[in-house]
């Protein structure tokens, strides 16, 4: 992508962003389209999360094993995949997978719409196709991944517990014990902030891509892809920025 | 307002041929590419209005500039005597309530029934229609399509005919003043091809309903058409009766009648 093309692209996509919080917050509202795509956003990628939280989990505490046990500090490993999980793992691989899964279904369906001419379908049916299909998905995305992701880092510390007990023992009490005594407020509330961030950039880059998809059917697929491109790259980029606001603010 | 006052000129003009759909000097380029360059046409009650042209020739821009999904630069539209060009939101959203569109690519919800796509311009337009009603409306459009046993089906599960015709249906059931085909048998099979020119024809009848066909296919001009207008380098070049012009010596309408 040349350099053009590439500040052309973030202006559309700021301008994009621009009109949602323009259109998103006045009457009518689509309450029970948002709802619905709440519901669907976080059915859809309930077991891909479940499962790579619990993957993470599982590989970073038998990675992080025989070197903590080198230095005979086996005991801190709950606390040492506690902070990781929570403070970065955690949210960027949810995120990520959320891309993958989210970022690209909504690219593909609000292509394939635009492609079909159900967008303008919608225009003509007395309603505002950018609150109903652009505003709730946005929304959607933004509210479910910091559930999602507090979910899977549920699952994955719950691996972390299975995966210390494949080679010693602990209790699960002392386990949760040991991670909330490593935890303080500054771990935890950065690390769901950001995940609001995450969520908006992949529901907005999706609906931006699809929305403004080329005509044929070949757009319909560029925009699913270049949804989860953009907006993973995006992801990185937001934690990046985070890192740096949360050092800012002593909160490191 | 152009619509002049019925009773402004007694016994001139019988009551049918009140205008409906009035395009003056329609302008519209994308770019270079000057697609519509004064185009002007009047549709009056009742009748079956064809646009014929060539593919790329604007017909799409056309329709689409009518309905307000596209704007044009210059020129004036008047729908049942509204300028589209000075309505907002709320006014373009009534209007669009009264003017059917069927869509080239039929444009059917791929997630909803059939049953929900008919009930979505329904519930949408602010209508109030009892919700009892609702049912009864759907199976009324349905029926007028001959599709009722489809209510429950996805649009893919239907051929094209038949997508074609519910598209027809969800846009009948709002009863629309005006109907705006795009090409309604483009892309079917000859067989089905009349059949949809017959239920262009039945609608007319049964609602009354003034209609804007834009088609590049002769026979559905032949059996929908009670006038044609050629769309010829973006203007009106020729409008007329189908057996009119389908007897003049000029090369560029001879083209079309080949
Ligand atoms: N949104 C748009 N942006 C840019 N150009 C457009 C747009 N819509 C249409 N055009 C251009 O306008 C011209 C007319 O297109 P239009 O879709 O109206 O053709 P048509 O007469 O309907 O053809 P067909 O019979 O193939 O449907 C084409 O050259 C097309 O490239
Ligand atoms: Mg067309």
């Amino acid at each position: 992508m040349s350099a053009n093309a590439l500040l052309a692209e973030t202006g559309a996509l700021t301008r994009f962003t621009a009109r949602f919080f323009r259109e998103g917050f006045r009457p009518r509202y689509e309450v029970p389209e948002l709802l619905y795509q709440c519901y669907v956003i976080g059915y859809q990628s309930l077991p891909m999360v479940g499962i790579t939280g619990f993957i993470m989990g599982m590989v970073l505490t038998l990675q992080s094993r025989p070197t903590m046990a080198q230095f005979g500090a086996e005991s801190w490993i709950p606390t040492m995949v506690g902070l990781t999980i929570i403070r970065e793992m955690g949210p960027i691989i949810t995120a990520l997978i959320f891309a993958g899964k989210i970022g690209s279904s909504i690219g593909a369906e609000l292509g394939s719409m635009r492609v079909t001419e159900q967008i303008d379908a919608m225009e003509v049916s007395g309603t505002n196709p950018f609150k109903y299909l652009v505003v709730t998905r946005v929304l959607a995305t933004t509210l479910m991944l910091p559930v999602l992701t507090i979910l899977a880092d549920a699952i994955g510390l719950y691996a972390s517990y299975v995966g210390i007990n494949m080679k010693g023992v602990t209790t699960l009490a002392l386990f949760v014990n040991n991670i909330f005594a490593g935890l303080t407020f500054g771990d935890v509330l950065p690390a769901v902030i950001k995940t609001f961030f995450f969520g908006f950039a992949i529901g907005l880059i999706g609906c931006y891509k699809g929305y403004y998809s080329d005509k044929g059917t070949e757009g319909v697929g560029q925009a699913a892809n270049s949804a989860v491109v953009v907006s993973s790259l995006v992801v990185f980029i937001i934690d990046l920025v985070a890192v740096q606001l949360t050092g800012l603010l002593g909160l490191n | 307002m152009l619509a002049p006052e019925p009773q402004a000129q007694p016994t001139a003009t019988p009551p049918a041929a009140e205008a409906v759909l009035t395009v003056e000097h329609l302008y519209k380029s994308f770019g270079d590419n000057h697609v519509l360059q004064d185009f002007s046409l009047t549709l009056h009650r009742g009748e079956n209005v064809v646009v014929l042209g060539k593919s790329g020739s604007g017909k799409s821009v056309l329709i689409k500039c009518i309905i307000g999904l596209l704007r044009a630069e210059a020129g004036r539209i008047v729908v049942l005597g509204q300028d589209v060009a000075t309505l907002d939101h709320e006014a373009m959203d009534r209007l669009r309530a009264k003017v059917g569109f069927l869509f080239q690519s039929n444009a059917l919800y791929d997630s909803m029934t059939v049953r929900e796509n008919l009930l979505f311009p329904l519930r949408r337009h602010w209508l109030d229609h009892p919700r009892a009603q609702e049912g009864e409306l759907v199976m009324q459009a349905l029926e007028d399509v001959s599709l009722a046993h489809t209510a429950d089906m996805m649009p893919a599960e239907l051929s094209g005919g038949m997508r074609k015709r519910i598209a027809l249906a969800r846009t009948l059931i709002l009863r629309p003043d005006i109907i705006l085909y795009d090409e309604p048998t483009t892309g079917l099979d000859p067989v089905t091809a009349r059949e949809i020119d017959h239920l262009i024809r039945e609608v007319q009848h049964k609602y009354g309903t003034t209609a804007l066909i834009i088609s590049h296919d002769m026979s559905c001009v032949r059996l929908t058409a009670d006038r044609v207008a050629l769309l010829v380098e973006g203007r009106c070049y020729a409008e007329g009766p189908y057996d009119e012009l389908s007897h003049r010596d000029d090369p560029k309408i001879r083209e079309f009648f080949a």
